[in-house]
């Protein structure tokens, strides 16, 4: 018998999960409109599709930015030679100031704070890494990310404790939530070093208004712990309210700022999950100074760091995209969320994010995460759609779903749609047959409301509008 | 006071040693031909730059390898969306093929074993994190690569015991030495889980013979525990004997194959350090499928893969890559130990990597490190060369430096040998004033010689081994 180690032989992993189930149905049967339009529709992967034709229109009227094209390939050498962990100085520029037009340019990000990791994923574990030690803990508003379970503990040996939020109160971080959190990481002999939140919010789609986050802020600097703030969302929000950055409440609320350190990537909001740009954003001198040693097991690749710097130099195409992408998310997001409100489906009001809180309580058995997991298996095995269950983000109320909707394109969409429809008119059936005649002119309904996506004049798809005769049927 | 964590706040990044001076003294005044010509010369930086010219003109001719050109561009949007940690097939099958030519298709590399890590340096911390728990150990024969202090403890707690190896065996790893180590682990109650060798060597530039190789791979099979095999200077063995890679003894040797695995990397082979392209090989079922989950926190760049996949996937470049990466690796490092040994500098006898270990121990005024030190001083600060003292690879004899080669063009080489003859030369001077005449002729026929010598280099085989200075110079002689 050989022998390796613990952590590669226990389940920190986190892939044990049944979650996996869900992939592993898309995996065997993907669905294709040709070759396999009957298998499963992925949306349990937050991805941005939606900008790809902005920007290949961009990098082909730009063949600088590539070191291989006749303009740039004169820069080939320096750059596959630069390895320096302080990353190349156009590269954090071109990064700190999207990240400052991102946030309306109401704060300036210094380049020299910039430090670069494996993607987010990285990123995570490298803020774990630098500010907690094994055992020790960081508190974590539910829902959150799956990812983070392995992140932020599976190597470093970092506790996580969940900080609970309930739906009675549309998920809100409340003082009385983190306090209870605290407390019972006390009670667990567990020393709470930070507070990790996500704002956009993954699974959520929300942003935390300015005073929940004053909030926070003032927690955390009560308790001198950490404040990691996961902002790797921050230009999906295509919507009023605007997003507000910890990297602007700092600016209005006292606090120690050696406390607080922001986390992103492009992955999510330029949909470059392969290039794994991860950054780590922090006010503390000593925590770049070790993030930045660290960064050298997960660097940007040079290659990378050289198309990033070229494109998001570019003032134009940066303030270009960040409209264009709020734009086609603005659309798709109203385009689904009323398709569903149109057959009784409601979810959480949001502005953000790359998916929908959808809410399917009222179709549980019964109030439990058996039921939820039951119903994710009719969904996935019968519906054909991998969505993600609430249960694997820790949420604390059954019924919840993750569900994607910004990748994949319009015809995959319309699909989608239909066979949730579909299934919905099955299941309400079972209940009232005579709605019949009802449905059909419903159907017709729904394509000229696709007209109204185009203003912002939209009711909240908070509850079904209008009310559906569907739903009055179960109530 | 805000709390950070002990990983944090303590040294094992490793920058704290006296080693950083020369790079500081090298980034305060770097050399530049024309900007700064009395500047430290960089040879410290173990860089292949031999080849960017042969590079460049295969990405000029192949603009579908780009993510960015037109030929390319119908490529991007599924690239930039692929982040799968098992990585592009072709990128895997590229790396592959490109690792079986490097060992003249004398083995076969599955691209299902292949894995992905940010640089070697990510590799070497995620394998440790795969096979040993905090506190456990790894066995590293010295001289060894200093960046392993940091890559395989410091996240992950594992300690490094070193396997002692003298230049009076040129270094070579003996049974008695592994087994020495291992004691001495057991003494410290420190359970041992694997023993990683360097092969070619950093920093000797020397590879290991077949019969030392099985050796190595009876001693961690007796042992049971595993066997890492960094081969990351593979493609630079640019002269006979040939490189033996531990996947082909493996195939002679009775061994268990879930105790080896493979670091591999494209940093030093093809001179792309900046892209990050590490990989971790294992034959082991359980660390492949452990490590390449862990690779999330370091895979390879998709544009990247993208790049790689497309040149290695090329057989004519690879081939062609290969002989011309060899032969100018040769030709400089030929011309290079010869101008030294001209003015009385050894260095031990070598046939592969970027670097010579250069034997300045006659020079030391004393058999200590702080005298190595010292003398470090002068070389950095005098004769203005960043060169890396033996010491920080943990050599156990003081006098060895590292002296990098190919990380620099023609130009400025003769401008460092230069600085090298006027120091020795001063340094004689003062020993043996009445030499003078002989030294200026000898200058001569030095120049004349080194234009002359520089033709032979075209052959490998025409060249007399530089393991002691050729002809025996009158300047060595006058010291000993």
């Amino acid at each position: 018998m050989v022998a390796i180690s613990k952590i590669a032989t226990g389940n920190g992993h986190g892939e044990d999960s049944p979650y996996f189930d869900g992939w592993k149905a898309y995996e065997t049967n993907p669905f294709h409109p040709i070759d396999r339009p009957d298998g499963v529709i992925q949306m349990g992967l937050a991805e941005n599709q939606l900008c790809f034709n902005f920007i290949k229109k961009w990098v082909m009227e730009h063949p600088e930015a590539s070191l291989c094209s006749a303009e740039g390939v004169n820069k080939f050498e320096e750059t596959a030679l630069f390895q320096d962990y302080h990353g190349m100085p156009e590269f954090r520029e071109a990064v700190a100031k999207f990240m400052g037009k991102v946030r309306g340019d109401r704060v300036k990000f210094d380049p020299d704070r910039i430090v670069m990791s494996g993607g987010a994923t990285g990123a995570h574990e490298m803020v774990a890494f630098c500010l907690a030690d094994p055992g020790e803990a960081f508190l974590v508003p539910t829902p959150y990310y799956p990812g983070f379970d392995r992140d932020l503990r599976w190597r470093t040996g970092v506790e996580l404790v969940p900080v609970v939020c309930e739906s009675s109160n549309n998920f809100k971080i409340t003082r009385a939530a983190l306090e209870a959190a605290y407390e019972k990481a006390k009670e667990a002999n567990l020393r709470v070093k930070g507070l990790l939140i996500t704002n956009p919010s993954n699974p959520l789609g929300t942003i935390l208004d300015r005073d929940t986050l004053k909030g926070i802020v003032k927690f955390i600097n009560e308790k001198n712990i950490h404040l990691i703030g996961d902002e790797i969302y921050a230009a999906t929000v295509f919507m009023e309210p605007e997003f507000v950055s910890i990297s602007e409440i700092i600016e209005e609320v006292e606090c120690n700022r050696d406390l607080i350190h922001i986390v992103y990537s492009l992955s999510k909001d330029m949909g470059f999950p392969g290039f794994r740009v991860g950054i780590v954003y922090s006010y503390n001198d000593a925590v770049v100074s070790c993030a930045r040693k660290m960064s050298s097991f997960g660097l940007v690749s040079s290659q990378t760091q050289h198309l990033i710097a070229t494109m998001l130099s570019d003032d134009d195409f940066v303030d270009s995209f960040i409209v264009e992408s709020k734009e086609q998310l603005f659309k798709r997001h109203k385009y689904f969320t009323l398709s569903l409100s149109q057959v009784g489906i409601g979810s959480l009001k949001s502005n953000a994010g790359l998916f929908i809180w959808m809410d399917l309580r009222k179709l549980l058995k019964e109030k439990t995460f058996d039921a939820e997991m039951d119903l994710w298996r009719v969904i996935i095995n019968e519906v054909k759609l991998n969505v993600s269950p609430g249960s694997s983000f820790h949420c604390d109320e059954p019924g919840w779903f993750r569900v994607c909707f910004a990748n994949m394109d319009d015809n995959t969409m319309e699909v989608a749609l239909l066979r949730i429809t579909t299934f919905m008119h099955k299941h309400n059936e079972a209940m009232v047959p005579r709605k019949l005649c009802r449905r059909a002119s419903l159907k017709l309904s729904l394509s000229r409301r696709r007209d109204d996506f185009m203003s912002q004049n939209m009711m909240s798809p908070h509850s079904p509008i209008p009310q559906s005769p569907l739903v009055r049927a179960r109530t």
